[in-house]
């Protein structure tokens, strides 16, 4: 276990040096950060002035050295639009889209494996004839057209929820909100979930069907029925427990690609979350921002990758997590 | 009477190519504590034949037709849950290849304690026991310890011990035991075949042994069934079989055994192949790959002749044998 934490401490560490390297070289293609910083009125030689006294000319590798040596002091630089630390303002939309995600993530888990076994044990049902369909529909209608549908459905044609925010908010430990505990936090929570679910749950849903039906075809699921296994027990142990292996794989890499879709869902519904904020900031040239950003998700990547394999190395005995190659 | 009456039994598989029927009119009885080998070829239906008993084909396939009477119930018509309380209960199976029978994720001990809670109301830790003693019976060291282990922790031969003790757990009245030791090890398969000799002799259980080895069938079975092409074509005592065999199939798979060649000479084999279910030869099935072929073969299916202990489908065999 310990091995398997160093092993993966090591690889998150390459990681993220790729991730800042990456995210910190694009900076000179953005746009001028002083037009952002100072106004109209500045002239030429004060800018140019200005951007000696930032630093902002000297040759990359001095550039990137300086960032990285106060980054692994958790200093990302300051926001140029809000005149304050980067990875501060970051995290303060952190809560709200992790809850968007989170909330994304019930919404998946809790329809696609029924939905997905279901369709599994009963192929040729008509219900699961019309899944398959919608699920082609879901998967092929990009985020932002799926929530302005919902949008026009739900909240302008019947008004049932509200169309944009993150409604009545708590404030609980650190000066973080949360809107999980309103029941208005909840209301608003609602349709931007769904949106952000219309291409994972149809994924997901076929991911199960079609990995359980083949794990209903091998020879330990035709022995448990010889030894006369009550059905529930065969479909919702013997197969499920085997069928979830390569969804738990494939799942962890698409939780993180959620995070990636929260920039359409938080732009359409005004969630105020990280995306929202780093189209913001794209907008705004606002570069430490959007460094930031690239790396606080990153950092969220390699964790969810990790806890997926801890979770797999418990539900898969083949693999033991000691091994470095696990 | 007997225990295991199949009458007529025939499976079919609605394919796109067509209907392929897998099993045609076999008919055949087991003793309680009788141990009937099933020979033949891959794709003579033998296999079949010991699912369709259970009534387990896998899709499309169906029973077309025929019973399958075990003491006086027709398994071809029972519910789901009947057959449930019938399928490793009273009858259990053995499958092919023990790394594929068991599931990985789940340990042997789960896999036994299920099995009897299933048949048994039985607390788990009776259960446990329970299982941890059949895994004495089939010879595994250290069952207590082994019971918590995954199967990818065992080798071939102690995985097929575990799926012995598996079938042996709720004491049926019969084993059929499919092809139970080709997957293993030359040197495993005699352990393994001599240890569900043992058993089966032991506790008296009925074995129904699927097999293409004629030797082992030879040293386990009391009585043996040839199949070719989905049909029973002889039928006997497997002494009588052995000695004395009587279809130029059978005559050709014992003359194929490589005890019967010299060294240095080439094996014998049967010419040709089995021919596809879809497509099988009109008159005798066996007749494109038969070195009596008569005439009447190529358009007439043989009948049985002999008695219902010693019988034989082949027009040469009836008319050139001595009487049965």
């Amino acid at each position: 276990m310990l091995a398997f934490f160093v092993h993966r401490l090591g690889q998150a560490l390459v990681v993220m040096f790729v991730i800042s390297l990456l995210s910190f070289s694009i900076q000179d293609n953005l746009g001028d950060p002083l037009r952002e910083l100072v106004g109209q009125s500045v002239s030429e030689a004060e800018r140019q002035q200005l951007r000696e006294a930032m630093g902002l000319n000297d040759p990359f590798v001095n550039q990137y050295g300086r960032f990285l040596k106060k980054a692994l002091q958790g200093d990302l630089g300051d926001s140029y639009f809000f005149k304050r630390p980067a990875l501060g303002v970051i995290l303060e939309k952190l809560p709200a889209t992790l809850e968007l995600v989170l909330g994304a993530t019930l919404i998946i888990l809790l329809l696609s494996v029924p939905v997905g076994v279901y369709c599994a044990i009963n192929p040729r049902s008509w219900f699961s004839k019309l899944m398959m369909g919608v699920s082609i529909v879901g998967i092929s209608i990009p985020v932002f057209l799926t929530a302005i549908m919902l949008i026009y459905l739900f909240s302008i044609h019947l008004g049932w929820l509200p169309s944009f925010g993150r409604g009545e908010t708590l404030l609980i430990w650190g000066g973080y909100e949360t809107g999980l505990l309103t029941a208005d936090g909840l209301r608003h929570l609602l349709l931007p979930s769904i949106a952000l679910s219309s291409i994972m749950l149809p994924l997901f849903i076929r991911l199960i069907r079609s990995e359980m039906m083949e794990v209903l075809e091998q020879e330990y699921i035709r022995f448990a029925w010889a030894r006369g296994l009550k059905r529930q027990r065969i479909w919702f142990l013997h197969a499920l427990k085997n069928t979830l292996l390569p969804v738990i794989t494939v799942g962890g890499v698409q939780i993180g690609t959620m995070i990636a879709y929260t920039i359409l869902t938080e732009r359409v519904f005004q969630w105020p979350g990280m995306g929202f904020l780093f189209l913001e900031a794209v907008n705004r040239v606002d570069t430490p921002l959007i460094i930031a950003y690239l790396i606080v998700v990153g950092l969220i990547f390699v964790v969810t990758n990790t806890l997926v394999d801890l979770i797999y190395g418990l539900v898969n005995p083949t693999v033991r997590l000691t091994r470095g190659n696990a | 009477m007997a225990l295991l009456e199949v009458r007529n039994l025939e499976v079919k598989f609605p394919l796109r190519q067509g209907e392929l029927t897998a099993l045609r009119d076999v008919s055949f009885s087991l003793d309680p504590g009788e141990r009937l080998g099933i020979v033949g070829e891959s794709g003579a239906g033998k296999s079949v034949a010991a699912f369709a008993i259970l009534n387990l084909i896998g899709r499309p396939g169906y029973i077309a037709g025929g019973q399958v009477l075990f003491e006086g119930r027709d398994l071809s018509r029972l519910s789901a849950t009947e057959l449930r309380h019938i399928r490793g209960n009273r009858i259990s199976m053995i499958f092919q290849d023990p790394m594929m029978t068991l599931n990985p994720v789940l340990t042997i001990g789960t896999q036994m304690i299920e099995s009897l809670q299933a048949h048994r109301a039985i607390s788990y830790t009776e259960a446990r026991t329970l299982a941890i003693e059949k895994l004495r019976t089939v010879s595994i060291p250290s069952p207590d310890a082994r019971i918590d282990q995954y199967p990818h922790e065992l080798s071939g031969g102690m995985r097929q011990r575990v799926v012995i003790a598996i079938a042996l757990l709720t004491d049926p009245t019969i084993i059929i035991a499919d092809e139970p030791t080709t997957a293993l090890d030359v040197t495993i398969q005699a352990e393994i075949m001599e240890l569900l000799l043992a058993l089966c002799e032991n506790f008296s259980v009925a074995l129904i042994l699927i097999t293409h080895d004629l030797g082992v069938v030879a040293q386990v079975t009391q009585r043996a069934i040839v199949m070719y092409a989905g049909r029973i074509v002889e039928e006997g005592a497997t002494r009588s079989i052995i000695d004395s065999a009587r279809h130029p199939y059978t005559q050709g798979l014992i003359n194929a055994l490589p005890e019967r060649t010299r060294p240095g000479e080439r094996l014998n084999q049967i010419p040709g192949l089995m021919p596809s279910l879809l497509d099988i030869p009109a008159g005798c099935a066996f007749h494109p790959r038969c070195p009596h072929t008569l005439t009447v073969c190529r358009f007439e299916v043989p009948d049985y002749s002999g008695s219902a202990q010693r019988r034989v489908a082949c027009h040469w065999a009836g008319a050139h044998g001595e009487v049965l």
